[in-house]
């Protein structure tokens, strides 16, 4: 039996605790995973730490592999608060890269910031368009929406792939097919002297303006009640196919705008290196903020923080990169496993049971 | 297009269907048996994964593929087993756990795998059909996986077990009404958990299927979407087992295309035709699938799809 649980949230101290004891729980299995593989699980939680938020360089690093997860992770939050559990970001932020490194192919760009503006406002487009149309296919069809979503994912990294070797391509990339390179004047730069681009800006500002469009507006308030509970919305009168579908484009939107900052600030072209499963990161940091837009922007720094870290551990303790992988997955396992525990915990016991609300 | 061109096509294609379905078919069975328990797993495409992975590194340390069959049916019904035994706990979400399930096998298939990724190991033998024919094109198109007749095998006696056993009908029952089955004392997490691990243990052999024989090697681009299709799969075939054996075959054969028609000559759009496969089960999916009422044949608790 399923239970949808919208998140949103809740003021207790529970819904700190929980994500953090999950999260606590997860590096300690991941000790234990690599005290298995024969090597130090001190040594591997030092180096987390250290990779993650050791010095300046990695301090940067964690922010700037946060900024494109924050998107993502909108990506799955936003349907969710609407009700869909909607996991293919990867395939709107590919459709989003496409879409910025390709405009240049068809219109020829200003090159300044509004050139840029427009790049990122087709990517924002084309990824929102994407996730609508698994939305779309949900509410019309009443087709599974994660299913859906996940095949459009499929289905965009390869077309991505057949456009990026094929008719996009630039003939100057020899070794690896890639579109033409974007003009210098159009991509986006650092903020200021540090090592961290704009993305992250962009990321904070668009977790920051869907947390107050949530709490705020009438139509996220909207929104969250369709999530909530479907039927009382359409006893309302609410037009629930309509606020899905806008909460699956919005969050498709930012994935997009995800893909379209990987090319424009990151790689310049679109390659198989844009393929890099930024999408399915951003499901577990979702996850792991309770689906809350304000909650999101910590949870991806951590998790950016993790993936900084994978490459230290790889190098120093000769961990496989997939180890960062593992130590995700035990977390969302552990964070899903723990929504059992909410509401049982001792310390809300001097409530009633009567009160302690429905199980 | 010739004749010839033409006759090679479709024998590659039907080769194809059985080569490339059979991960599919065994993976559909499996998820079958636990949505028929009304639980849905979407983690199997994470048992695919993991079991590959086990079967193959479990072929090359022990040197006999068929050890390496088990070893991949076990991993796969391990990993099954913990998201049968977390969606028992009362407020956690199938399909979450699923995803969550699916990125964790995938990611400890890539962890352990890495040493399995260049060496080889045994692989299963296959049933040579096509020793007929002249031509070595029939004969490799006609080269049966020995795991296939198997599934064949457990399809057919799936749905006989569903209909006439006591098991099928617990299990059954289960899966269309909770209520029904809290009646007569049955515990419903338990037989859920125990169709779970079982759906693994079957979705493990698709996995052993994929390393141990074709492609026949482990790396880390073996399975994309394989599991999620095979769920898509099950929907498609109504939740009878012996639909799923011809609707693997069906999207066996969409993924053979790419390659069938590389092989007669027709390259380029190699990425194109990997779509076929996903967009096939896109549109099946909308035309199956009603928002209105839960399609006939569904397990009534499953819940989905709406």
């Amino acid at each position: 039996m399923r239970s949808t649980d919208s998140g949103g949230g809740a003021a207790s101290g529970e819904a700190v605790l929980l994500p953090v004891l999950s999260l606590a729980g997860a590096v300690l299995i991941f000790g234990v995973f690599v005290a298995i593989g024969g090597r130090d699980p001190l040594e591997a939680w030092r180096l987390l730490l250290v990779g993650a938020f050791g010095d300046a360089f990695s301090i940067q690093n964690s922010l700037q592999r946060a900024a494109p997860l924050m998107l993502t992770a909108l990506c799955v939050a936003l349907p969710a608060r609407a009700g869909l559990t909607i996991i293919g970001g990867e395939g709107a932020l590919v459709v989003g890269a496409l879409a910025c490194a390709g405009l240049p192919y068809v219109v020829t760009l200003p090159a300044n910031w509004f050139g840029s503006a427009l790049l990122l406002a087709a990517a924002s487009l084309a990824g929102g368009l994407w996730v609508a149309l698994a939305g779309a296919l949900r509410e019309f069809r009443g087709v599974n929406e994660t299913i859906s979503s996940l095949l459009l994912a499929y289905v965009a990294t390869n077309g991505f792939k057949h456009l990026v070797e094929g008719p996009l391509r630039d003939p100057g990339s020899l070794n690896k097919p890639s579109t033409f390179p974007l003009d210098p004047g159009l991509q986006i730069g650092a903020i200021g002297s540090l090592d961290v681009h704009w993305g992250l800006f962009w990321g904070c500002l668009a977790c920051l303006i869907a947390g107050l469009w949530l709490a705020l507006t009438t139509h996220g308030f909207a929104t969250r009640i369709v999530g909530g509970n479907r039927r009382a919305a359409g006893l309302v009168g609410l037009p629930i196919s309509q606020l899905v579908v806008t909460a699956c484009g919005l969050g498709g939107a930012c994935a997009g705008l995800a893909g379209g900052l990987e090319i424009a600030a990151v790689h310049t072209a679109a390659n198989a290196s844009v393929i890099a499963g930024l999408g399915y990161t951003g499901i577990l940091v979702s996850f792991v903020a309770r689906h809350e837009p304000l909650a999101i922007i910590p949870v991806a720094i951590l998790m950016g923080g993790f993936g900084a870290a994978g490459s230290l551990l790889q190098r120093r303790l000769g961990l496989p990169d997939a180890s960062v992988q593992v130590l995700l997955g035990f977390a969302f396992v552990l964070i899903l496993g723990m929504e059992s525990v909410r509401g049982r915990l001792r310390w809300n016991a001097s409530q009633p049971a009567g009160l302690r609300g429905a199980s | 297009m010739t004749w010839e061109t033409f006759s090679a096509l479709a024998l590659a294609v039907l080769g194809g269907a059985i080569r490339v379905g059979t991960p599919f078919l065994f993976v559909s069975l499996g998820e079958c048996l636990t949505e028929k328990s009304g639980r849905i797993n979407l983690g199997l495409e994470g048992v695919l994964v993991l079991s590959a992975m086990t079967a193959f590194g479990a072929s090359y340390w022990s040197g006999s593929a068929w050890l390496g069959v088990i070893a991949g049916s076990g991993s796969g019904a391990l990993l099954a087993l913990l998201h049968g035994l977390t969606c028992s706990m009362r407020r956690v979400n199938d399909i979450a756990m699923g995803i969550a399930v699916m990125l964790l096998g995938i990611g400890l298939a890539f962890y352990l795998g890495k040493s399995l990724i260049q060496p080889q190991a045994p692989i299963i033998s296959s049933i040579p059909l096509g020793t007929w024919s002249d031509s070595p094109q029939v004969r490799a198109a006609l080269n049966l996986n020995a795991l296939f007749p198997i599934g064949v095998v457990l399809a057919i006696s799936m749905d006989w077990a569903l209909a006439k056993t006591r098991w099928g009908l617990i299990l059954r029952m289960v899966g269309d009404s909770a209520d029904a089955a809290r009646t007569l004392g049955t515990s419903i997490e338990r037989v859920r958990t125990i169709a779970t691990t079982a759906g693994g243990a079957i979705a493990g052999l698709g996995g052993a299927s994929l390393s141990l024989y074709y492609p026949g090697s482990w790396n880390e681009g073996l399975s994309s979407g394989q599991g999620l299709i095979a769920v898509a799969l099950v929907i498609f075939a109504r939740w009878k087992p012996t639909a799923c054996l011809w609707a693997a075959l069906l999207f066996g054969g969409a993924g053979a295309l790419g390659p069938a028609l590389q092989s007669v000559g027709i390259t380029g759009y190699y990425y194109l035709f990997n779509t076929v496969p996903y967009v096939l089960t896109l549109i099946i999916l909308v035309m199956t699938c009603s928002p209105q009422r839960l399609i006939r044949g569904s397990p009534s608790e499953l819940g989905m799809p709406k």
